[in-house]
């Protein structure tokens, strides 16, 4: 098998706060193939958007910082690129797509150089040349009446224009990865179908890999080859989508799952729910993180955190249990 | 059937779009709500679904008598509320309360949790000695899964479940008939929601509650209600039994809606059939002629952009506004 496209080893992102040094991504190590889309869930606080971040080297320095790990991409590690070496590869080699739309376009340029933007600074295409291509950009993105919305500005476009506008952005330079950080949860229902379908229609047609990071269970399910589950800044299950949905084995993958209604469930059955609340990341138990709402923790659980094992080819559990 | 214990008749509530600083004039009207009629029973939960600006949250806030309603009626437990001013709300705020969407927005900072659990226990005068109002909060407190010692912190002492079955003990304190949930689980991670849930629907068992449960996640609204209301532009397109609407959704709004929500099943994903509507919710400000619909509609036909089509009965308990079903 090739090498994989991206591969997190061992990372550990630290943030200092008033509250004491919290440790918001943990020993996370997980790959990604190229042309593959790999979803990461996990709720608030589980460290999923630090860890994209952390790829792109984009935690704000203080309060944050990579303590350790390695992230290599297409062979390199990104970790010991510098500066400039690191500028060359964020939004061309790999693209992000942020929550926010609106927050993440600059309002006062149009949209137009925004898209065009990518391909000006690092093909070093003339102005005149990285506008023509963001037309072609927002003609791909399906963006009605495309050849005069370049001169638009962010804020004459609705939540699913500007998101379509950040994937013409993202896809600019034809990235080998694209990193989407809850891309539509802003957006309504039918929107976000829209979106999503245009995002992986996009990556399979471009070969593009695609990171989707997501709370979504149902948008994991729809979209994604692989899942990478996350809690407390740890990684507690890696596998298959198929293979995860069939047969989840970590005790937090299980409780997100019975915890959550389905569009085709038993509407007889009450749900159940994890019980406790999410973790506190200043707080953090010595042992597994979810010991203390997990049914099946024993006192083992609670003195060091599992590592995480294979218990079949690609799939992974942080899980004491013979599960 | 006995009378319902809530019904809204053609209700309507716009807004006026202003324009000037020194000579203000109205350049135009947003018809949030416009002809909505449906009925709860008691001990009955109707879901009230759709996008965002389809008017579900105003609808909410027109029954609680909270919004000025432009036309329209509105009976709660067999009174006319359509025109009552907030003296004549009072009494009836006992028996009509409100759960909000921001747990973090909708509890006072700065005062304890019993506090909040009791102000209106006190301001309905319900709450004679301190014993009592004691002995009410800690039972409040545990009906909602909290713990009675709790009740001398700060909500910022609490998570945002825990603070939102302190919004939902607040609103039970008077022991009212109707809570109107306004998407009472969306703000909160996806482990806590159904913790939230299942509180709501012990209480419904418990007290024969009625909710206006107004929400936008389909799979919530149909584990949790009887009915189910899907709204869009300010319209009922659809209200039918639950079951009825998730196995057949006739309105093509209600299917597109239903095939946008994905399945947390890889292999039943991958056999759904789709249907993808392009664009986006147009503005309440100008809404398309003829059935509102009809700019996304895969199925629009050559009268949907004229004729609007009325809420129809197609008989057991369901109501379709499209032509494709009430046409001749």
């Amino acid at each position: 098998m090739s090498p994989p496209l991206l591969s997190v080893r061992h990372l550990v992102t630290r943030f200092r706060t008033a509250r004491g040094q919290i440790t918001a991504v943990n020993d996370v190590s997980f790959e990604v193939a190229a042309g593959e889309t790999v979803a990461i869930v996990g709720e608030s606080g589980s460290g999923k958007s630090v860890t994209a971040l952390s790829i792109l080297r984009l935690i704000p320095d203080p309060p944050g910082h990579i303590q350790s790990g390695e992230i290599l991409f297409d062979g390199q590690d990104l970790l010991k690129m510098s500066d400039v070496e690191m500028r060359t590869v964020r939004g061309n080699r790999i693209a992000m797509i942020f929550q926010e739309p609106m927050s993440s376009l600059n309002p006062s340029l149009t949209v137009g150089m925004q898209v065009g933007e990518p391909v000006h600074l690092h093909r070093r295409a003339p102005w005149r040349m990285a506008l023509e291509k963001a037309r072609e950009l927002l003609g791909l993105v399906r963006m009605s009446d495309a050849a005069s919305r370049v001169n638009a500005y962010p804020h004459q476009f609705s939540g699913g224009m500007r998101q379509r506008a950040m994937i013409a952005m993202a896809l600019a330079c034809e990235p080998q990865l694209i990193i989407a950080d809850e891309p539509t949860t802003a957006l309504d229902v039918t929107v976000q179908a829209q979106i999503l379908d245009l995002l992986k229609d996009l990556a399979e047609r471009t070969g593009s890999a695609l990171v989707l990071i997501t709370h979504d269970l149902g948008v994991v399910a729809r979209y994604a080859d692989r899942v990478v589950v996350m809690y407390a800044g740890r990684v507690v299950e890696s596998a298959p989508a198929a293979q995860l949905y069939a047969r989840p084995r970590h005790p937090y993958t299980q409780g997100l799952m019975a915890s959550v209604p389905r569009l085709d469930g038993d509407t007889n059955v009450r749900l159940v729910p994890i019980e406790g609340q999410p973790p506190d990341l200043a707080r953090i138990p010595d042992g597994c993180a979810f010991a203390p709402r997990c049914n099946h923790a024993t006192d083992t659980c609670r003195q060091a955190p599992p590592a995480l094992r294979d218990i079949e080819p690609r799939h992974q559990v942080a899980c004491i249990l013979e599960v | 059937m006995a009378d319902p214990l809530l019904r809204v008749d053609n209700l309507k509530v716009h807004f006026p779009v202003m324009r000037g600083v020194l000579w203000k004039k109205q350049v135009g009207t947003v018809h949030a709500v416009d002809g909505v009629s449906f009925t709860l029973a008691r001990g009955e939960t109707l879901g009230l679904v759709g996008e965002s600006g389809c008017g579900k949250s105003t609808t909410g806030l027109a029954v609680l008598r909270m919004q000025d309603i432009t036309a329209g009626r509105i009976e709660f437990e067999g009174q006319d509320i359509t025109h009552h001013d907030k003296a004549q709300m009072r009494p009836l705020r006992q028996r009509l309360q409100m759960v909000y969407q921001d747990p973090y927005g909708s509890l006072n900072p700065r005062m304890k949790v019993n506090r909040i659990i009791g102000e209106p226990l006190v301001v309905h005068g319900m709450a004679p000695d301190k014993a009592t109002y004691d002995a009410r909060i800690a039972e409040l407190m545990r009906t909602v899964g909290l713990l009675p010692d709790m009740a001398d912190r700060y909500p910022h002492e609490f998570s945002g479940g825990q603070r939102q079955r302190i919004g939902i003990a607040r609103a039970l304190a008077l022991e009212p008939s109707l809570i109107i949930c306004d998407e009472p689980v969306s703000a909160l991670d996806v482990s806590i929601q159904a913790q939230v849930v299942n509180v709501l629907q012990e209480l419904q068992e418990r007290l024969g509650l009625a909710y206006l449960f107004i929400a936008h996640d389909l799979s919530v609204v149909r584990h949790l209600c009887h009915r189910v209301a899907v709204m869009y532009l300010g319209r009922i397109v659809e209200i039918a039994d639950r079951n009825a609407l998730y196995q057949e959704p006739l309105h093509p709004y209600t299917q597109a809606l239903m095939s946008a929500v994905p399945v947390a099943d890889p292999v039943v994903e991958r056999a759904r059939k789709r249907i993808v509507v392009q664009g986006e919710v147009p503005s309440a400000l100008n809404p398309p002629s003829g059935c509102r619909f009809h700019t996304r509609c895969p199925m629009a036909m050559d009268r949907c952009k004229t004729a609007d089509p009325p809420l129809t009965d197609m008989g057991q308990g369901r109501s379709v506004a499209c032509h494709l079903h009430t046409g001749a």
